[in-house]
């Protein structure tokens, strides 16, 4: 049903939704997300309809709805379907696929046809660099490796109408990739011993292994484990809280989502100890909306768990650890990665990053104290909690210890999931994916560091390249200035609005690449364009609220200093250029005047 | 001997804290002034203009959020932070319409000054020249959007100050906007009241209350100086 139609049938399904939700309003981003699977869209008299039965205001909930990608606030086709734009679906030929299926449905990118049956858009990374092009769904499922027959057979079948659950099967296949292997996607071993055995220690010899671990986070900013669990313990409150950010938004970035297709025991092996070590009663598992295809699996295996006595009350049979485990869902947002933007929008919000201090630890989810680890983090904790620090410290090297996974997509042979102890060169990593004759890698995703070739000698460890996963290749017939234009669209795009340099920095950013891309109509790019890209770099590099916005501009100072060239062969005018295409802005008064001669036109482009 | 009171180093002076101080507002309770446009110590902060910005031990932070810290080095009169709050308020100045000559609050507005402060002569910028209707629709209040700066000081007044949720924080990136609960979206069917702290808290000329336009002059307003004055 449409939203559209009438608001009677729309608010029967936003009240079923409220009421699985017991109208809380914490549950806010999970019951638009809900009902939104019915409506398809949600209008205004429907978010009044939402925000009056949970207690908020009408604009509180336009301003959630508003916030996350996932969410329309305008009509939309009852087919959904979003084409992922990382660079790496670009170099798969996306934007051909995406212009194909345009033609055949009749429809422009971003609008919906005028019967309403579907509508066509691009969305951000989903995670399938290795087997993409790939396309969201209904934010609901996945199509992957495209290609042109697929792409005519998939119109052929929108075209008749035919419901997606009759599609064919394989084009829902989603393989896990593994490449190389080490000791987290090897998995556990089968005579490894019981949670509850593990368990059997005291909460402080379980924190004290994971300190002799020498863990490091793995979603990027690699603070030790045991440092943020120390202080979660120690922190005021009685309840406290343990959150899996599987918020995989890192364009490039695909491991999370193979550990818990294929490791969700151990992922959750990890949240448990980690809960009983700072004495959690409450675990959530953020799962990016992306992802929303492996959300019955993960069901299931929760489920399983709480019949074996793994969760629950006297969780693991220890009498008084009453953990449980629930998921939510996030809708197309990026900055939500971050931990305290992930814990407001776990509460319903807007997921704007917090402003600390207090840290997370101190006052998180419902300002109770709370652990916030990456999937990969808790996946190495289920091991090393079973075989001990010392081993975990054994790997790597001594300030980066253990094995990392690393989604390898770009220009190689064998893209895939690939598992090193850290410190390995990056060399050899494309050495093992056969890239041949790549100029540059992009590490740790469009937030992390551009390598170029005469750098391939270093290492991934913290502290030399440091990861949070993501390693895009790029062989020589790439245009790095393109990349680190595709990458300012994805920060402009992915902004949470809060702050200053921030939100107008990254669009500005892009507008000054696209004038020098000539992607929009206005003069030819000069010095002085690149110039004012070096402003905006350290602008935003010089204080922002989150380290979205700090991080924005290093695919952009990274390929200025290593590939220059792509640069200025672009900034081609001798002197400075308008910014405005002259000739459009006399076109009023050409109309107005009923003149189109040559006199009547300017150029902006002067001669060189 | 008598208990040293606990200080931090702003610029070279040191400045008293109490528990509870931010760098902002102890140096504001000092008579020192740390450049700012969303904070106000009536409300909560929002850390959203970033103006505030000062190194702290040599570390980028907002002042108006940041805990003051007792032997805390903190700079905020560098020439690269002088630099980095010229780009701030030009990005300000670009992302809106901000035609000053023309605004009812020219001399009474603080982007204004700041920029007057900061040594602005120039966008430097391309104007993004956002498409922003008017909403004067309220009897009372006035709506003008192409001066929001998103500061949310009006989102923090009506919630914290008059008790009524009447602002709110809408869209993303560079589309983010002020949001006015009612059913119309419109300031006029709001809760809103010319008497609430909301509807008189902005730094800019976003809100403006109706019929007291250049009641007080150009050249008698609050930040006129001896140059301005006439």
């Amino acid at each position: 049903m449409d939203a559209a139609d009438s608001d009677g049938p729309a608010r029967l399904a936003a009240d079923a939704v409220m009421a699985r939700w017991r109208r809380d309003p914490h549950a806010l981003v999970q019951i638009l997300r809900d009902t939104q699977a019915v409506t398809h869209w949600l209008s205004r008299p429907l978010l009044a309809h939402i925000a009056g039965a949970l207690g908020l205001t009408l604009a509180q909930v336009e301003g959630v709805a508003g916030f996350y990608r996932f969410f329309h606030t305008r009509p939309v086709g009852r087919t959904r379907l979003l084409f992922s734009d990382n660079i790496t679906d670009r170099m798969l030929g996306s934007e051909t696929l995406l212009a194909q299926l345009c033609a055949r449905l009749g429809v422009a990118p971003g609008e919906v046809d005028a019967q309403g049956r579907f509508s066509v858009d691009r969305c951000s990374c989903t995670g399938l660099c290795d087997q993409g092009p790939a396309l969201l769904v209904n934010h609901h499922q996945v199509v992957t490796r495209l290609d042109a027959a697929r792409v005519d057979a998939l119109a052929d079948l929108l075209l008749a109408g035919t419901p997606v659950g009759q599609w064919p099967a394989e084009w829902f296949a989603v393989v896990d990739g593994v490449q190389r292997a080490d000791v987290l996607l090897g998995g556990l071993a089968d005579d490894a011993p019981a949670l509850p055995v593990v368990l059997a220690q005291s909460p402080q010899a379980l924190l004290d292994e994971v300190a002799a671990s020498g863990l490091r986070g793995r979603g990027g900013a690699g603070f030790p484990a045991a440092r943020k669990w120390l202080a979660c313990r120690d922190a005021a409150g009685d309840l406290r809280v343990v959150v899996c950010n599987a918020d995989e938004g890192e364009p490039g970035t695909f491991k999370d989502r193979v550990l818990l297709a294929s490791h969700a025991d151990a992922v959750f092996d990890g949240m448990t100890v980690a809960a009983r070590a700072v004495g959690a009663q409450q675990g959530f598992v953020y799962l990016r909306g992306e992802y929303r295809f492996l959300l019955p699996q993960l069901e299931q295996v929760l489920a399983r768990r709480r019949a074996q006595g793994l969760l629950g009350p006297d969780a693991c049979g220890i009498s008084g650890f009453d953990f449980d485990i629930a998921l939510h869902l996030g809708a197309g947002a990026y900055v939500c990665g971050e931990e305290s933007a992930l814990i407001e929008s776990l509460e319903g919000k807007r997921g704007t990053p917090r402003i600390r201090p207090p840290f997370p630890v101190q006052a998180g989810y419902l300002g109770r104290p709370t652990v916030v680890n990456n999937v990969e983090t808790f996946c190495a904790v289920a091991h090393i909690a079973r075989r001990g620090g010392a081993w975990w410290a054994g790997i790597g090297t001594a300030q980066s210890t253990g094995t990392k996974i690393h989604s390898v997509s770009g220009d190689c042979a064998r893209p895939g999931l690939y598992e090193y102890p850290l410190g390995t060169p990056i060399a050899q990593m494309l050495d093992d994916c056969g890239a041949r004759d790549a100029q540059a890698v992009q590490v740790g995703g469009p937030s992390g560091t551009c390598v170029p070739a005469p750098e391939f000698n270093r290492a991934i460890a913290f502290e030399d390249v440091p990861s949070a996963g993501a390693f895009m290749v790029f062989d020589r017939t790439r245009d790095l200035f393109e990349v680190a234009r595709h990458f300012a669209r994805f920060f402009a795009h992915e902004s949470c609005g809060l702050c200053t340099p921030c939100r107008v920095g990254t669009e500005l950013v892009v507008r000054r690449l696209d004038k020098l891309a000539h992607a929009r109509g206005a003069g030819q790019g000069s010095a002085f364009d690149i110039a004012l890209l070096h402003d905006l770099d350290t602008a935003l590099h010089s204080g922002t609220h989150c380290g979205l916005g700090a991080s924005a501009c290093n695919p952009l100072r990274d390929t200025l200093r290593h590939f220059g060239a792509a640069y200025a062969q672009r900034a081609t005018a001798p002197q400075f250029q308008p910014d405005v295409d002259l000739d459009a802005e006399l076109s009023s008064a050409r109309r107005a005047t009923g003149r189109d001669d040559a006199g009547a036109h300017l150029h902006t482009d002067t001669p060189a | 001997m008598s208990a040293v009171d606990p200080t931090f180093d702003l610029d070279g002076q040191p400045v008293p804290l109490q528990p509870g101080d931010t760098i902002l507002s102890a140096a504001a309770r000092a008579g020192l002034d740390i450049p700012h446009l969303c904070w106000s110590d009536e409300v909560s902060g929002s850390a959203s203009c970033r103006l505030c910005t000062v190194l702290a031990d040599g570390r980028p932070v907002a002042a108006c959020v940041t805990p003051a810290v007792a032997g805390q080095k903190v700079e905020c009169r560098t020439a690269s932070l002088a630099t980095q709050r010229l780009r701030l308020l030009q990005m300000l100045f670009v992302e809106g319409n901000h035609f000053c000559p023309g605004c009812e609050k020219s001399g009474n507005c603080v982007l204004q000054v700041q920029a007057e402060r900061a040594g602005m002569t120039a966008l430097h910028f391309e104007a993004l020249n956002p498409e922003r209707p008017v909403d004067a629709s309220h009897p009372d209040v006035l709506f003008e959007p192409n001066r929001c700066i998103l500061c949310q000081l009006c989102v923090r007044a009506s919630d914290e100050i008059d008790g009524k949720r009447v602002f709110a924080i809408g869209g993303h990136g560079i589309a983010t906007r002020l949001l006015i609960d009612s059913p119309s979206g419109r300031l006029g069917d709001s809760a809103l009241s010319v008497h609430d702290r909301a509807a008189h808290i902005c730094p800019v000329g976003a809100l403006l209350p109706k019929r007291v336009g250049f009641a007080v002059p150009i050249g008698r307003r609050r930040f006129d100086n001896e140059d301005t004055r006439g």
